[in-house]
């Protein structure tokens, strides 16, 4: 069973809400004239990366926004094999000395998170790497934590959520089935 | 034909590859979208993702293939394998016996994959049915019979340039008698639903059987070639020149080798393909080789992330879904 548990209204004020805690995080930080780019983690981290980007435009300097793939890099690989189509990673510029916004729609495990930081590693060394999701849900099994959030859940056991967009951002709460496994 | 039962588990995933035989289009045109995955990793600073971290890959090459062996080598590297090679002169004494030791003993060393070429067909069949469950074997080209990674890789490299293979008209130049890269060739483009295959050759090197594969036979190189989107020339290797089936490279190029001027006679952007090593003056000119309408080294470019989707693939499916 399937239910919107945040229309796009919702979506869009936490996307509000979050661009505004990451400009008093750089300013906390003393990095907003610093060069920072956004990634986001394909795919449903890519909307949100994108929806912020458009929002931190107006006001900051930031680098042409990167996209990552980890499906190379998860550790899960031996019990779920290889995703059918892996859109590539894109990251136009040089990551050395960046300081990386990493953006993800859903925080769970932590491990979607631990393949993205290898994978981002693989490409140069950032000057720092700041988490930024638009969920956090209380079900860490890494030691991984967020530092802009756009809200926090706790689910049921057999409860999955799932980011649609790109166009307009839904978040659906999904009962009981058993459905792809969000890292 | 041979069994190509066990290639792919009971979901139809490929568990092996040792022919294009019994593969669907659906299957290819995976393999396919895979690499297109793995082509942007070749691009970046660091050239490795850790998909086969821990896995243990072996070349197994009963006869030399310098080029063969080393695209398969980085791909499994590019995949962070741990890769040993093996090159193993065939002795005529006991080759069932030995092979199966020598399988049974690298086995022992807790392989998870064997990369097999061989001189005799059915090579890399025979070590697929003799392997543990776990272990994945993949043909780099058995006798006359097979050259599936190469004949993918091809795919790939039309499917990038041309798109639509359901519109095509493809010549095969050369020694399709010999050639396994051929037969391999001429099963994916038909799988694909190519149209219009052809081959060109004497007739001295065109198989008996030719009658029976999905194709058009053409001796003449002029009218071969004539409006085709697609080009491939095949190596005409050496030994078989001393086996009588040909007077000389000379005699061979003034007939079948393509020349800057002979292309003219095909589609105007047709590309032009060749397996490699190439016989510059045998059976292409230069002009050609290098000319606006080779996609020779993108082959070798494709051939890396074609290789590394077989491999992923091949590991990927021999575990449970969780």
């Amino acid at each position: 069973m399937t239910q919107i548990l945040l229309d796009h209204l919702s979506v869009s004020s936490l996307l509000d809400a979050m661009a505004q805690a990451i400009l008093q995080r750089l300013q906390v930080r003393q990095l907003a004239l610093s060069p920072i780019m956004l990634v986001g983690i394909q795919t449903g981290g890519v909307w949100i990366a994108e929806a912020l980007q458009q929002r931190l435009q107006q006001v900051m300097e930031l680098l042409p926004m990167g996209q990552l793939n980890i499906n190379f890099y998860r550790d899960d690989f031996s019990e779920n094999g290889l995703h059918p189509r892996v859109l590539p990673s894109n990251l136009v510029a040089d990551i050395d000395q960046v300081h990386v916004l990493l953006v993800d729609d859903v925080l769970m495990s932590g491990r979607t998170v631990r393949a993205a930081l290898n994978e981002l590693f693989d490409y140069g060394r950032p000057a720092s790497v700041m988490l930024v999701t638009l969920i956090d849900l209380d079900a860490r099994q890494l030691p991984i934590q967020a530092e802009v959030v756009g809200k926090s859940l706790s689910l049921l056991p057999k409860q999955r959520i799932k980011l649609r967009g790109p166009q307009p951002l839904v978040i659906e709460l999904v009962d009981q089935v058993e459905q792809v496994k969000k890292a | 034909m041979m069994d190509t039962a066990n290639q792919l588990n009971a979901q139809g995933e490929l568990q092996h590859l040792l022919t294009i035989e019994g593969l669907n289009r659906q299957l290819i045109l995976s393999i396919l979208d895979r690499a297109e995955s793995f082509l942007s990793i070749s691009d970046r600073s660091v050239k490795t993702v850790p998909l086969l971290r821990g896995k243990t890959v072996v070349n197994l090459f009963f006869e030399n293939s310098t080029r063969t062996r080393t695209t398969f080598e980085l791909a499994a590297k590019r995949l962070s394998a741990d890769v040993l090679n093996l090159n193993i002169q065939t002795s005529a004494t006991a080759k069932g016996e030995s092979l199966l030791d020598t399988l049974k003993n690298i086995e022992a060393m807790s392989a998870d994959m064997f990369i097999v070429r061989h001189a005799q067909s059915g090579a890399a069949h025979f070590i697929a049915q003799q392997v543990a469950p776990h272990v994945a074997v993949i043909n780099a080209g058995d006798g006359w019979h097979a050259h599936p990674t190469q004949a993918l890789l091809d795919m790939f490299t039309i499917r990038y340039f041309k798109q639509d293979f359901t519109r095509l008209k493809v010549a095969i130049v050369g020694d399709i008698l010999h050639s396994r890269v051929a037969r391999s060739q001429i099963q994916a483009l038909s799988i694909l639903g190519v149209p219009d295959i052809r081959v060109v050759s004497p007739l001295t090197l065109l198989p008996q059987a030719v009658a029976t594969l999905p194709v058009k036979v053409c001796t003449n190189l002029l009218e071969g070639i004539e409006g085709v989107d697609v080009v491939i020339l095949l190596r005409l290797q050496k030994e078989r020149m001393q086996a009588a089936y040909l007077p000389n490279g000379a005699e061979f190029f003034h007939t079948y080798g393509v020349t800057e001027q002979k292309l003219k006679l095909a589609a105007p952007n047709a590309i032009v393909m060749h397996p490699g090593p190439m016989n510059r003056g045998v059976e292409i000119e230069s002009a050609v080789a290098d000319g606006p309408q080779s996609v020779i080294l993108k082959q070798v470019y494709f051939g890396l992330a074609v290789r590394m989707a077989v491999l992923a693939m091949t590991m990927a499916s021999r575990h449970p879904r969780g």
